[in-house]
C-alpha cells in the first residue's frame, strides 16, 4: 500500500490541471444523448489533441496514441470532475463499439469507423435486446437471412437508447437459424438510414423516452459490414458488454451524490433545524458514507489491479451489482430528506429540487435491471466468483 | 500510488495463517468453550515463537517495528480461525498506547517485554467509550480505585492492564496488591473479556492524555473490524463449501439459485469491505488527519455486513447451522461480540459524524 503519486504522476496532475485553466471557456455542458453542436466537436478534438480523450486509441485511426496507464487515466477524471468540466464525448459508440473494433475488426473497419466515432461526427447506437430476448441474450430472433452480398433483416430491437439521433448500429442478428443458439449470431454495423428502419421512442416510467424500440423491415445491409467472423457475433458481443459493465455502477458519481446530499442537508430546514443536525438522518447518512467509501477504494483496487494487469475477480465482479444498488439508495435518501416536497415532479414554487432525485431514483431501477439484471449479475458473482455450479440444463430447457 | 498489499504483506499473512490451520480445529475451539484453557497459553506460545507480540513494536525494542496494515492482517486470520488467544489488546493496542510519545520510560520497561511474550497487557478502554452506570475508575494522587469491564486479553494473568481514568491513560502493574481480574461470560466462548476491580491500587499515567485514548481506540477499532472480516470471509467459505457437499431433490443446495443468490450477496457485501479495512488501516499510520473517521466506518460498516453474513451463512446450513454440531455459532457470536466492544455501530456513526463537523 502507498497511496502517494510518483513524482511522473504529479507533473501530469499539474499539466491537465493548467490545460484546464487555459481552456476553460471552450468546454461546454454535459448534454448526452443529444448529438454534439460545433462547439462540442471543436472540444472534442481539443481534448484528443491533448490525450485527453480517446488516449490509448492508436494515432492512425485518429486517437492520441499513449500507452495505457490506468493512473494517467484517473488523474484525468479526477481533475476534469474537480473543475466540474464533462470529460470527452462517453456514448456507446466510443466506451463499446471502439474498443470491440481495435480488438475484433479488420482493418478497413478500424480506419473507415475508429476515427469519425471518437471525434463525434458518427454517433452509434446498439442493438441488443429484444422483446423476447432479455437476459437470454443469446435467444435473439432478428433474422438476417442471405441474399447474395447483402444480408435481409427483419425483427425488432428494444431498450435503444440514442436510436433517433444515431447515423449507425451496431447489432446482433441470427445469420444460422440452425446452430445452436450462441453460434448462430452475427455482429452488424447497420446504418440507420437504410430503408426499412423504423424508430418508436419508448415512453418509461420516468415520463421521458431514454429509450427507443427499433423495427426493421426487408432491411439490406451488405455482408462486409460483419465485425469478426460470421456466426461468432456472440463472442464479438461479449467484447463489449465487459465494457458496458465497466460503465454502470461508477463510484465517482455515488461519491458526487454523497456530496449533492450533504449539501443538500446543510441548506435544507425543517421547523428552522437543519437537517445535518439531525441524528436520525445523520445515522443513514454515515451509513451510506461507509458505502461510498468502500467502494470507491475498490475502484482504486481494481485500478492497481489492473496497472499490474492482474485480473481483480470479485472485486471486479460485484461493482455492477453494488454499485447501482447504492446510487439507487443515495437518490432514495435524497426524497426522504425533502419529505413531502420530495414528491414534487415539475414545475413548482415549492419545488426545491427533487425532480432530479425523483428522476434518478427511477432511472437507477432502470440500471439496475439494465446491463444484466442484478440477479444476473448474482449468478455471475456465486459462479465465476465462488465456483457455484450453473443451473442444472434440463431446468435450463424446462425438461422435467 | 499503489492500492494493493506488497509482497512481504502477502507472506505475512500466509505463513499466520498457515501456522492457524496447522494448529487449530473445531475441537479446539469447542474444548476451549468448556474450559480447557490449556488451549489459550499453547497457542500464545506458537504466536510468540514467530515473533508476533512485537509486530507493532520498534526493533529498540525489540519487536519488528511495522504498522496497523500488518496488524490487521493478522488480526483477519485470528478472525477466520476464530483464535482464543491475545492479540488485539496485548500486541496492538498495548503498544500503540505506550508509544504515543516516545521515549517514555513506561515504553523502556513494558515494550521490551511485551515484544519478547514475556508478559501480557490487558486493555480496558470501553469506560471512554460509553461509561456504564457501575464502572468507572477514578484516580487519587497515584492510587486507582473502581471497576473497568470488557478488558481485551485479561485472560492470561496479565502483567500489566492499560485503562482510563478521566482524561488519561494509565497502567497498572497487577503485582501491586488490589487488582482483581475476573472473566465476564459472554457469548463468545472463543475470546475472553474480563472485568478488573481495582480496590486503591497504584498506578502509573502514560503521557498523552485525551489523543493518546483516541488513538489506541481507533486503532483497536480497526483491528476489530478485521477480525470480522476474516471471521465473515469463513463463514461465507464455510457456507459455499457446504453447499457444493449437500443434496436435496437430487441435487448439491449449491446449485439452486435462491442459495447462490444468498451466497453471492454476502460476497458482494464483504469485498469493498476488504478496500475499506486497507486504507482504514493504512491510515492509522499515514494519514493521520482521516484515521479517526475511517476507524469509526470501518468498525461499524463492517460489524452491519459482519452481521448479516453471521445470519445469512447459518441459514445456508440450514437445519444444521443452527445445532453444535457443525459449530458455526463460534463465529456468529464472536461477530457479535466484535460488534459490540469499543462501540456498537450506532455510537461509532455517531462519531464519525462529529468529526466532520456534523451535529454541532
Amino acid at each position: 500500500m502507498d497511496l502517494n503519486a510518483g513524482p511522473e504522476y504529479k507533473s501530469f496532475r499539474e499539466g491537465v490541471a493548467s490545460f484546464l485553466n487555459k481552456n476553460l471557456h471552450m468546454a461546454g455542458k454535459a448534454r448526452t444523448p443529444l448529438r454534439p453542436n460545433k462547439q462540442e466537436l471543436e472540444w472534442q478534438k481539443k481534448l484528443i489533441n491533448n490525450g485527453y480523450a480517446a488516449r490509448t486509441i492508436p494515432k492512425k485511426y485518429g486517437g492520441f496514441g499513449a500507452e495505457s496507464d490506468v493512473l494517467k487515466s484517473r488523474i484525468i477524471a479526477e481533475e476534469f470532475s474537480q473543475s466540474s468540466i464533462p470529460m470527452g464525448m462517453a456514448n456507446q459508440g466510443i466506451s463499446m463499439l471502439v474498443p470491440t473494433l481495435l480488438e475484433l475488426g479488420n482493418d478497413e473497419q478500424k480506419v473507415s469507423w475508429i476515427s469519425k466515432t471518437i471525434s463525434g461526427e458518427i454517433i452509434w447506437c446498439q442493438g441488443y435486446s429484444e422483446p423476447g430476448s432479455g437476459s437470454d441474450l443469446a435467444s435473439l430472433q432478428t433474422k438476417a437471412i442471405d441474399d447474395g452480398d447483402d444480408f435481409v433483416i427483419n425483427g425488432q430491437k428494444i431498450w435503444t437508447s440514442g436510436a433517433q439521433i444515431s447515423d449507425m448500429m451496431f447489432c446482433l442478428v441470427r445469420t444460422e437459424p440452425d446452430a445452436p443458439k450462441h453460434k448462430g449470431i452475427s455482429y452488424l454495423l447497420i446504418d440507420m438510414k437504410t430503408p426499412g428502419i423504423e424508430v418508436r421512442p419508448l415512453m418509461t416510467m420516468t415520463g421521458h423516452a431514454e429509450f427507443n424500440e427499433v423495427f426493421f423491415t426487408d432491411v439490406r445491409v451488405p455482408k462486409s459490414q460483419i465485425v469478426g467472423k460470421r456466426g461468432e457475433g456472440w463472442y464479438v458481443a461479449n467484447a463489449t458488454l465487459t465494457h458496458e459493465r465497466g460503465m454502470l455502477g461508477d463510484p465517482n458519481q455515488s461519491a458526487s451524490r454523497l456530496k449533492e446530499i450533504i449539501d443538500l442537508m446543510q441548506e435544507e430546514t425543517v421547523n428552522g433545524e437543519k437537517l445535518i443536525n439531525n441524528p436520525v438522518y445523520l445515522d443513514r447518512l454515515m451509513r451510506l458514507q461507509a458505502r461510498v467509501l468502500s467502494m470507491s477504494f475498490n475502484s482504486l483496487r481494481l485500478l492497481t489491479a489492473s496497472h499490474k494487469k492482474l485480473d481483480a475477480k470479485m472485486a471486479k465482479l460485484i461493482v455492477k451489482l453494488n454499485g447501482c444498488q447504492l446510487n439507487h439508495d443515495l437518490a432514495g435518501f435524497a426524497i426522504d430528506l425533502l419529505g413531502e416536497l420530495g414528491t414534487i415532479y415539475g414545475r413548482s414554487n415549492h419545488d426545491h429540487g427533487s425532480g432530479k432525485w425523483q428522476w434518478k431514483f427511477m432511472f437507477d431501477l432502470g440500471l439496475i435491471i439494465g446491463g444484466g439484471t442484478a440477479q444476473i449479475q448474482k449468478n455471475i458473482i456465486s459462479e465465476a466468483g465462488l465456483g457455484m455450479p450453473r443451473e442444472p440444463k434440463p431446468m435450463l430447457e424446462g425438461k422435467k | 500510488m499503489e492500492f494493493a498489499l506488497s509482497e512481504e504483506q502477502e507472506i505475512l499473512s500466509d505463513s499466520v495463517k498457515k501456522m492457524l490451520a496447522d494448529n487449530t480445529d473445531i475441537d479446539l475451539l469447542r474444548n476451549h468453550s468448556k474450559g480447557d484453557e490449556g488451549i489459550r497459553e499453547s497457542l500464545r506460545k506458537l504466536v510468540v515463537e514467530m515473533g508476533l507480540p512485537g509486530l507493532l513494536i520498534p526493533e529498540e525494542y525489540g519487536g519488528s517495528g511495522l504498522g496497523v496494515l500488518e496488524a490487521s492482517l493478522i488480526a483477519e486470520e485470528f478472525g477466520r480461525y476464530a483464535v482464543p488467544t491475545p492479540w488485539i489488546g496485548n500486541s496492538v493496542m498495548a503498544p500503540t498506547a505506550l508509544l504515543f510519545e516516545k521515549g517514555n520510560i513506561l515504553s523502556e520497561k513494558w515494550l521490551p517485554l511485551i515484544a519478547s511474550g514475556e508478559i501480557t497487557a490487558c486493555v480496558a478502554l470501553t469506560e471512554a467509550v460509553g461509561k456504564r452506570s457501575n464502572a468507572g475508575l477514578e484516580l487519587k494522587g497515584s492510587k486507582v480505585s473502581g471497576t473497568s469491564i470488557f478488558g481485551i486479553d485479561g485472560e492470561l494473568n496479565p502483567r500489566i492492564i492499560i485503562t482510563v481514568a478521566g482524561d488519561d491513560l494509565i497502567l497498572v502493574d497487577t503485582k501491586n496488591p488490589g487488582v482483581t481480574i475476573s472473566e465476564i461470560p459472554t457469548i463468545d466462548s472463543t475470546r475472553p473479556v474480563v472485568e478488573i476491580i481495582f480496590e486503591s491500587v497504584d498506578a502509573e499515567i502514560i503521557p498523552g492524555g485525551k489523543k493518546a485514548i483516541q488513538k489506541t481506540i481507533d486503532v483497536g477499532r480497526v483491528l476489530l473490524a478485521a477480525d470480522i472480516f476474516g471471521a465473515s470471509s469463513n463463514m461465507i467459505d464455510k457456507a459455499v463449501e457446504y453447499s457444493l457437499e449437500r443434496k436435496q431433490f437430487n441435487r448439491t443446495i449449491g446449485s439452486f439459485q435462491a442459495v447462490k443468490h444468498m451466497c453471492a450477496e454476502m460476497a458482494a457485501d464483504l469485498e469493498p469491505c476488504r478496500s475499506l479495512l486497507w486504507y482504514a488501516a493504512y491510515a492509522q499510520d499515514n494519514i493521520s488527519e482521516e484515521a479517526s473517521l475511517l476507524s469509526c466506518h470501518t468498525k461499524a460498516h463492517l460489524s452491519e455486513v459482519g452481521q448479516d453474513i453471521a445470519r445469512v451463512s447459518t441459514q445456508v446450513f440450514g437445519g444444521m447451522g443452527f445445532t453444535d454440531l457443525l459449530g458455526i455459532h463460534y463465529w456468529f457470536k464472536r461477530i457479535g461480540l466484535n460488534r459490540q466492544i469499543l462501540g456498537g455501530p450506532e455510537k461509532v456513526r455517531q462519531e464519525a459524524a462529529k468529526i466532520q463537523g456534523f451535529l454541532t
